[in-house]
């Protein structure tokens, strides 16, 4: 079965989005993320989407969850890297995706999630 | 119309969503313009696919003077939608979605219509101009 891989990074967990996401590849990675988080005791998630050029309302939806899922088990999620085309859609779509922190690359999304680990 | 594609099973929104990216390219749309029709039919197609019980996305490229456009059609022959206002309603949902799908995918084209008949079928027809 197909899989979006999940990298460790210490404390955190990166997933790095490559591939077009049919519906069924997205809840498995919601359910994989959930499992790692559990397993490894992960204090954050970095979800990469730079290479998508669409977020629909079930991605959207799927992203949605990781993050209060992950909230709700002791864990912070960034998203990064979505590119202008995208963000103008999602917003006119109607997603603003409430409570999901966003920064604009890798970089700046690892320095937030160890502000954020620190701080607690 | 210029063409065809089956929708029937969940990775059928895929190759619909990688379809309709070809055309939006072939008919000059931009980059923003692309997304949007791209996104509305990822929406369209995953209704034909839960509430439609599958269907056929079919394309035509139109012209008006200098412009050109896209035109998406999202047709099966499922039980059809029995009360259109609510529908349309942001947020409303029957089947455990966020309920955008339909009312986002309006506000992401130029022209949108849907025509559905209870125990017949649905059909829903989108436009993007560049």
């Amino acid at each position: 079965m197909d899989r979006i891989p999940i990298l460790r990074m210490g404390e955190f967990l990166l997933v790095t989005i490559q591939v077009d996401m049919h519906d069924q590849l997205a809840l498995t990675l919601q359910d994989d993320l959930s499992e790692h988080i559990s397993r490894y005791g992960s204090k954050g998630v970095l979800i990469d989407i730079s290479a998508l050029d669409i977020v629909d309302s079930f991605i959207g939806r799927m992203i949605g969850t990781i993050s209060g899922l992950s909230k709700i088990m002791d864990a912070e999620t960034v998203l990064v890297g979505m590119q202008p085309a995208v963000a103008i859609t999602l917003v006119e779509l109607g997603l603003t995706l409430p409570g999901v922190s966003t920064a604009l690359n890798v970089e700046r999304g690892m320095r937030l999630l160890r502000e954020r680990v620190l701080a607690q | 119309m210029d063409g065809s594609q089956p929708i029937s099973i969940e990775q059928d929104v895929v190759l619909a969503r990688q379809t309709v990216r070809r055309l939006a390219i072939e008919c000059g749309l931009r980059l923003v313009d692309q997304t949007k029709l791209i996104t509305a039919a990822s929406e369209l197609a995953r209704n034909t696919v839960i509430y439609g019980g599958g269907g056929h996305m079919d394309w035509e490229f139109v012209e008006e003077g200098t412009r050109r456009g896209l035109r998406l059609v999202f047709r099966d022959e499922g039980p059809g939608i029995a009360d259109m206002k609510l529908a349309m309603t942001d947020g409303w949902t029957s089947g455990g979605g966020l309920g955008l799908g339909l009312t986002g995918a309006k506000r992401l084209v130029d022209e949108f219509s849907l025509e559905s008949t209870p125990g017949v079928g649905t059909r829903v027809t989108i436009c993007k101009w560049n």
